[in-house]
C-alpha cells in the first residue's frame, strides 16, 4: 500500500472513532438525552477520514451537516464534538451550534453548515486568502450530490477556476438528496462530468476504500497546489436515514443490505489483516480505544455546565 | 473645505483605506476596467492591480460567499453587488452565512466583510433596480446596516464599516452619487449607532435617513418660513439604531415625523415609532407618530408614478404642517 505504518492505524482509528461516536449519539438519542438533531455519516466514513488524513493542519476544510467523519478527520476533539452534540458550554461552539454548525477554527476547520451548498462558495473564499497570501496550503470543500444542483455550486465553481484557486471540491455522493435518488435529482450518472464544464479536472470514484481515497486526496492535493481546482466525486452510501425523523420509505432494505457488505471499516480491516502487516490484536486495540475515546467524550459532555441564560446574546457581534 | 460628489468620497475612504492594509481587497461586477455601474471605483484598479481589485463574474452568491470565506480566513473584503435589489441573489450568504458564522461557532470566526451597494429609486430603473431593502437586514440579527446620507458621512462611515470586526451592508443611496459637499482631506471615521442631528427644531423631530435627509432638510426650511422649527435627524446607521437619540428628539419636540423611502409596511419607520411608543418620550407626546414612506408597491418606471409613491419635498412639508397645525389637508397613507 506504500503508506507507512502509523498512518494507516490513524485511518483505521478515526473511522472508528467516527462509527462510534455516531452509534453512541443515536442511542443518547434514544434515552432522551438529546434536544436537537443530527445527521450520521455510518457507511460513509472512509469519505472524510481518507480525505482529511491527507492534509496538513495549515490545509483548510468546509464541512457539511453530515460531517463527523470531516471533524475527526481533521484532528478535532471527540470530547468538545461530544459536548457540542449534547448542547454544553464546553462544546466547539458552546451549545450555540450543535453538530450541524460544529468548527475548530485551531485545525482548519471552518466550520459545518447547516444550508445545502452553503459552504462551497466559502470554500473559495478561504482559497483565495491562501492564495492572496501566498500560502502553500489549500482549502478542501465538503458538499453531498445534493449540494451540486444548488446554484451555489455552479456560481462557485466557475469562479474557483476562472481564478485558478487552489479548491479541492470533495463530492460525497451518497445517493440520495434526502430521500431523492441521484436518478430522479440529476439526469447524469457520474457527477464528476460537471467539472469539465468548468474547464476543471474531474475524478469520480470509490469512496469506501479509505485507502484509495487517501492516496487520491494526496495526488489531488499536489495538483490542486499547482493548476488550481479539482472535482473528486467520492460514491458511498448513507446507511442511516438522512435524520432522525427518517422513515425510509425511498429506498428498499435490500440496497441498504447489499451496501452493508461494502461497509468501510469492514473492507478497510480485511484489507489490513491480508497485507499481512497487522493482527487482529492490534486492530481490536484500536477499536477499544475508540470505545474508550467516546466514553470518556460522553462522561465529558454530561458532567460538563449548561451554557448560562445570561449570555445567551453573546457573539450575536464583535 | 474642498468638495467633492459622494462617489469620490466613496473611492477615497475605499483607497485610503486599502493604502493603509493590504488585507482588503475589493471585488465585484465590472468594478475594474470599467469602474463600477455607477464609477465609484473609476481608476482603482490602475492603482492597486488585478490583485486587488478584481471583476467577477456574474455570481453574486459566489461573489458575496467568496467574502464570506476570505474574510473567515483572515482578508477584510469589499464586495460591491452592482444594484442592492440584487442582494436577492445571494440571500443564503449574507443571512444564513455572514450573519450567523460568529454566533453559530461560538465567537472562534470574525467575518470582516463590507457590502456595498446602491439602493433607491428615482432613477427610472424599475421594479428590479430601485428598492430599499434595508429593513430586511435590519430584521438580521448580525450583520451592521449603514445608510449615508452626505459625501462626509460617505467616506467616514465607510472606513468604519472597513475597520468592522462584523459583516456590514452598506447602502448607497444611488441619487446621491454625484451631489457634493465638504469632505475632509485627513483620515477620520464617523463611528455606527450615533445620529447626527442635521437640523435643530423644536416644533416637530422629522426621523429620517439616507437620500430623504436632504428632502426632509428642504421641506424643512420650507415650513420655517411659516414658523415652523423642524428638527431632522439623520440615524446614519440603522443597525445598530441610535435609540437614545430618536427619544432625546421626540421628547424635546413632542410631535414625531418619520420619513423614508422604503415601503411603510414592515419599514424601519414601525421601530422607529415603537422606539419612542414604548419609552419615556411616550409622555412628552402632543400628537400621534405619523409616517410618512414609501406606498406598499414596487416601484414603476413612469416618471411621474415613481415619484408619486416616494415621499417629496412638498408631502415631507404638508406632513409637517398638518402634524403641528393638526390640519386635516394630510393623511396618512
Amino acid at each position: 500500500m506504500n503508506i507507512p505504518r502509523e498512518k494507516l492505524m490513524e485511518l483505521y482509528l478515526k473511522m472508528a472513532q467516527t462509527r462510534r461516536f455516531e452509534e453512541t449519539a443515536a442511542r443518547l438519542f434514544t434515552e432522551g438525552k438529546v434536544h436537537g438533531t443530527a445527521h450520521f455519516c455510518i457507511g460513509e466514513e472512509a469519505t472524510g477520514v481518507g480525505v482529511c488524513s491527507a492534509l496538513t493542519p495549515e490545509d483548510l476544510i468546509a464541512q457539511t451537516h453530515r460531517g463527523h467523519n470531516q471533524a475527526i478527520g481533521k484532528g478535532m476533539d471527540i470530547k468538545r464534538m461530544m459536548a457540542e452534540f449534547l448542547g454544553k458550554e464546553t462544546g466547539y461552539c458552546h451549545g450555540r451550534g450543535g453538530c450541524m454548525h460544529i468548527a475548530d477554527s485551531s485545525v482548519g476547520s471552518l466550520g459545518a453548515n447547516g444550508i445545502v451548498g452553503g459552504g462551497i462558495p466559502i470554500a473559495v473564499g478561504a482559497a483565495f486568502a491562501q492564495r492572496y497570501r501566498e500560502q502553500d496550503a489549500i482549502t478542501v470543500c465538503f458538499f453531498g450530490d445534493g449540494a451540486a444542483n444548488e446554484g451555489a455550486f455552479h456560481e462557485a465553481l466557475n469562479l474557483a477556476s476562472v481564478w485558478k484557486l487552489p479548491v479541492l471540491f470533495v463530492c460525497v455522493n451518497n445517493y440520495y438528496a434526502m430521500s431523492t435518488h441521484l436518478s430522479l435529482h440529476m439526469n447524469i450518472e457520474d457527477i464528476a462530468v460537471r467539472a469539465k464544464s468548468y474547464g476543471m479536472r474531474g475524478l469520480s470514484m470509490d469512496g469506501n476504500d479509505v485507502v484509495a481515497v487517501y492516496q487520491a486526496t494526496l495526488e489531488a492535493k499536489e495538483y490542486v497546489r499547482r493548476e488550481g481546482p479539482m472535482l473528486l466525486v467520492l460514491n458511498t452510501y448513507r446507511i442511516m436515514g438522512h435524520s432522525k425523523s427518517d422513515p425510509q420509505t425511498y429506498r428498499t432494505k435490500e440496497e441498504v443490505e447489499s451496501w452493508k457488505k461494502r461497509d468501510p471499516l469492514l473492507l478497510f480491516r480485511k484489507r489490513l489483516l491480508e497485507s499481512g502487516d497487522f493482527e487482529a490484536p492490534e486492530l481490536d486495540a484500536l477499536d477499544a480505544r475508540a470505545v474508550r475515546d467516546v466514553a470518556d467524550a460522553v462522561d465529558f459532555a454530561e458532567s460538563s455546565p449548561e451554557p448560562k441564560v445570561e449570555e445567551a446574546l453573546r457573539d450575536v457581534l464583535a | 473645505m474642498r468638495e467633492i460628489t459622494y462617489a469620490d468620497a466613496i473611492r477615497e475612504a475605499l483607497s485610503e483605506e486599502m493604502r493603509r492594509d493590504d488585507s482588503i481587497f475589493f471585488m465585484g461586477e465590472d468594478i475594474g476596467v470599467y469602474g463600477g455601474a455607477f464609477g465609484v471605483s473609476k481608476g482603482m484598479l490602475a492603482e492597486f492591480g488585478p490583485k486587488r481589485v478584481r471583476d467577477t463574474p456574474i455570481s453574486e452568491t459566489a461573489i458575496v460567499g467568496c467574502g464570506v470565506g476570505a474574510a473567515m480566513a483572515g482578508l477584510r473584503p469589499v464586495v460591491e453587488i452592482m444594484f442592492s435589489d440584487f442582494v436577492t441573489v445571494a440571500m443564503d450568504q449574507i443571512v444564513n452565512q455572514a450573519a450567523k458564522a460568529r454566533f453559530q461557532f461560538g465567537g472562534q470566526f470574525s467575518v470582516p466583510l463590507v457590502i456595498r451597494t446602491p439602493s433607491g429609486s428615482g432613477t427610472g430603473a424599475a421594479e428590479q433596480h430601485s428598492q430599499s431593502l434595508e429593513a430586511w437586514f435590519v430584521h438580521t440579527p448580525g450583520i451592521k446596516v449603514v445608510t449615508p446620507s452626505t459625501p462626509a458621512d460617505a467616506k467616514g462611515l465607510l472606513k468604519s464599516a472597513i475597520r468592522d470586526p462584523n459583516p456590514v451592508l452598506f447602502l448607497e443611496q444611488k441619487l446621491l452619487y454625484r451631489t457634493k459637499g465638504e469632505v475632509p482631506e485627513e483620515d477620520y471615521v464617523v463611528p455606527f449607532g450615533q445620529a447626527a442631528v442635521r437640523r435643530e427644531g423644536r416644533d416637530v423631530s422629522v426621523i429620517t435617513y439616507g437620500r430623504m435627509v436632504a428632502r426632509c432638510l428642504e421641506a424643512a426650511q420650507a415650513a420655517a418660513a411659516e414658523g415652523i422649527e423642524a428638527e431632522v435627524l439623520d440615524l446614519r446607521t440603522l443597525a445598530p439604531l441610535d435609540r437614545s437619540a430618536i427619544i432625546r428628539s421626540a421628547k424635546k419636540c413632542g410631535r414625531v415625523l418619520i420619513v423614508h423611502e422604503a415601503c411603510q409596511t414592515g419599514g424601519v419607520g414601525g421601530e422607529i415609532a415603537a422606539t419612542i411608543a414604548d419609552s419615556e418620550a411616550f409622555f412628552w407626546l402632543d400628537a400621534p407618530i405619523k409616517r410618512l414612506c414609501g406606498a406598499d408597491t414596487p416601484i414603476p418606471y413612469n416618471r411621474h408614478l415613481e415619484d408619486s409613491i416616494v415621499p417629496q419635498v412638498a408631502g415631507i412639508a404638508d406632513a409637517m404642517r398638518s402634524l403641528v397645525r393638526r390640519e386635516a389637508s394630510w393623511q396618512p397613507r
